[in-house]
């Protein structure tokens, strides 16, 4: 396989797909197939045979189209004749109904359709541009989309520092959380004196509530390894370590095949697209270590050691894996890059805002109507997304806060609703944007339990290796023990504060540093709910004093 | 050739397959687990032995990574999902009451043996929340009632399947 077979294999895949007139697109990501997906799958196989259109009509098992309340979810395509519609809360009888609505007579199913229009209205998929729309086990279909054309490009065209003028012209930054730039990153690395260079690319999903880069890698996982490709090419690098969750089985499954479809086209090896470039691609488990996602202790965790953060300078850019120079990069950041290679750092600027260009995933969860994989360009307002992406809050209840960005992100007030959601902004009222979780919360729940329930978590996942977060994350735990059972003193919510403060600026990584954010935002937003748990015994959600603690 | 050595054997092609190196120790053990079933002293011993690592080395990484057991599990294994979205969506009282009906805390087995009861910090299904998994098999918008009826089929020697 050399440069210019790419293209050709993208011809022939067009080919193919243009013989059929329908195809349906049947989303097998983790949601969908736990609810039973994969019977749907086999139902609509089973009813174009019946109906005799399976020369006509390609059924598909795709990746996530974001819509994961209403799984299965269906995407029935006729090629351009009609707009593409999508079908909710599929059933292997309603899948054969819809072959015979939709493919036989051409008329779509009305009453099984998905209704709210609204969900999609203020997203911009750039980053799940493929999820939903091709099978993520056929590299063919990714390249047919265009894919690994942007890798051709840098290798037939373009200098390693093109590639990162391009990237660096995007004003790209890390999708991971701390938002650092990506161009200067990789600019960093390529500089770097030692060999060999490594990349190490992150899908350590530890947050809770977040499922964003499972579901690009279940949808779309040749985008990550061509994004590795690049930043290896653009940086000098020759071996990229892939990390990945073991909590996550089907985004292991297919990004082994992936893998294995592109070493065997010569995309990965001794010398890629028969040019001299070299690089390959090795995976990494993670085994249930949220601190592991951290950038320095991911390095002890790939070399096989505890993963525990370790003091920077040096940075891992000039002393990373085994004390190489070491570019370290979320999967969302990776798959972000093909799209600006090949369309250029310019047009990708003018998504988002100035200062936070492109779009961002987040997973959205908790009291909210439509839970699901969001794509929205970054400065979006926090209302937007809950309102009018999400629906709002269901049952009737009415909402309270929002937490954004994983359990050591901030619980945000209705009045901070307004918001636009970029890393800066963010960071200014005590939350961050970690790795696109949002989780609402309504008036049945209790901002004191919550802010407990993140505290344990934190607790658990404190590596233990600094005393204020190992040690001061327990005692704030011991706090919320006697605040929620009856027997907390006023003088506690100083103490709470303080503690947090101090675990905030003394601990090494970002774990400590960010776990006190739950404690801290709901002390300086809901303040009332703790002072009537301290003063009048009372919770207005009614879930403590109780015996247990829950 | 006994169980034993075939279990040994498969081990030692993994441990090859890495080249006995010390940054393959978390993929090492992951497959020893799957083998084995959980990492008891002294395969922990053996993995140490065989990659020339001191043993405190290897037992530090097995007890710091949450997935890596260190005991052997019942024959049947519930997981409840302690994420985020899990817990907003009351996952807490289904746990609860599966410690209630089937005299199991978190993190224990039962005595005779037959079921583990695991927490997992966030599985990644937090669109269905809350989740419970039940011998592999995700429950997902998880009701008591249909957790408590799964756990007592699969006690029962009912493959669970998803509803």
């Amino acid at each position: 396989m050399n440069l210019s077979d790419i293209q050709k294999i993208a011809e022939q895949e067009l080919d193919f797909q243009r013989a059929y007139t329908n195809r349906i697109n049947v989303c097998c990501s983790s949601g969908c197939v736990h609810l039973g997906a994969l019977k749907v799958l086999k139902a609509f196989e089973d009813a174009v045979k019946e109906f005799g259109v399976e020369r006509e009509c390609k059924v598909a098992k795709t990746g996530c189209f974001g819509t994961c309340s209403v799984g299965p979810a269906v995407i029935v395509d006729t090629m351009g004749r009609q707009q593409a519609r999508l079908y909710e809360n599929v059933t292997p009888e309603k899948a054969r109904k819809i072959v015979q609505d939709h493919i036989v007579l051409g008329l779509p199913a009305k009453d099984m359709l998905y209704k709210n229009a609204g969900y999609f209205k203020k997203q911009n998929r750039l980053v799940l541009r493929n999820a939903g729309r091709i099978d993520p086990s056929r590299i063919q279909d990714y390249i047919a989309m265009g894919g690994y054309s942007a890798l051709v490009k840098c290798l037939a065209t373009m200098t390693p520092q093109g590639v990162i003028y391009e990237i660096s012209t995007s004003r790209l930054r890390g999708r991971g959380g701390a938002g650092f730039s990506t161009g200067q990153k990789w600019g960093l690395v390529a500089r770097a004196h030692g060999a060999p260079k490594y990349i190490v690319a992150n899908l350590d999903e530890g947050d809770p509530g977040v499922f964003a880069n499972r579901t690009l890698m279940e949808a779309d996982p040749h985008a990550i390894i061509e994004g590795m490709l690049i930043a290896g090419y653009a940086t000098g690098a020759s071996k990229g370590y892939l990390y990945i969750r073991s909590e996550y089985p089907l985004a292991i499954q297919t990004l082994q095949k992936a893998l294995a479809q592109a070493k065997s086209m010569s995309l990965l090896g001794n010398s890629v697209l028969e040019t001299p470039f070299k690089f390959d691609i090795e995976l990494r488990f993670g085994a249930g270590a949220f601190v592991a996602g951290e950038e320095t202790a991911i390095l002890a965790s790939v070399e096989g050691r505890r993963a525990m953060p370790r003091p920077r300078p040096p940075y891992p850019a000039n002393s990373g894996l085994w004390g190489k120079p070491t570019l370290i990069q979320n999967v969302e950041t990776l798959a972000n890059i093909p799209q600006i290679v090949s369309n250029g750092g310019i047009w990708f600027a003018k998504f988002g805002t100035p200062r936070c260009t492109g779009t961002k995933c987040f997973s959205l969860t908790g009291k909210i109507t439509n839970p699901g994989l969001i794509e929205v360009p970054m400065g979006i307002a926090l209302r937007d997304v809950v309102f009018d992406i999400g629906g709002g809050v269901p049952d009737g209840r009415k909402f309270k806060a929002v937490l954004v960005g994983g359990p050591s992100g901030g619980c945000l007030p209705e009045t901070l609703l307004d918001l636009p959601i970029d890393y800066d902004s963010l960071t200014k009222v005590g939350a961050i944007m970690g790795s696109g979780g949002i989780v609402v919360i309504d008036d049945s729940d209790c901002m004191v339990c919550t802010a407990r329930f993140f505290t344990e978590f934190c607790v658990d996942e404190s590596c233990g290796k600094c005393t204020p977060c190992r040690a001061g994350l327990i005692r704030i735990k011991e706090i919320y023990d006697r605040i929620i059972t009856g027997d907390g003193k006023m003088e506690d919510l100083s103490t709470l504060e303080k503690t947090g403060s101090y675990i905030r600026e003394a601990s090494l990584c970002g774990l400590g540093q960010t776990a006190p954010n739950p404690v801290l935002t709901t002390l300086r937003y809901f303040k009332d709910e703790y002072i009537e748990h301290i003063r009048d015994k009372t919770c207005r959600a009614g879930k403590c004093f109780k015996k247990e603690v829950p | 050739m006994a169980a034993s050595d075939l279990r040994r054997e498969q081990l030692e092609k993994t441990m090859k397959e890495h080249g006995f190196q010390e940054s393959a120790l978390v993929e090492i053990l992951h497959k020893a687990q799957g083998i084995y079933g959980y990492l008891d002293k002294e395969l922990l011993m053996d993995v140490a032995q065989s990659l020339n690592l001191p043993p405190s080395h290897v037992l530090g990484v097995a007890t710091f990574y949450s997935l890596f057991k260190l005991t052997e599990p019942g024959e049947h294994i519930v997981t409840g999902c302690l994420g985020t979205a899990c817990y907003v969506k009351g996952v807490d009282e289904i746990m609860q009451a599966i410690e209630g009906e089937f005299k199991v805390k978190r993190g224990e087995t039962t005595p005779d043996k037959k079921l583990s009861f695991f927490v997992t910090r966030c599985i990644g299904a937090c669109s269905m929340a809350p989740n419970i998994i039940v011998d592999d098999e995700v429950i997902g918008k998880a009701t008591k009632e249909i957790v408590l009826e799964s756990i007592r089929l699969a006690l029962r020697g009912v493959k669970v399947e998803s509803l």
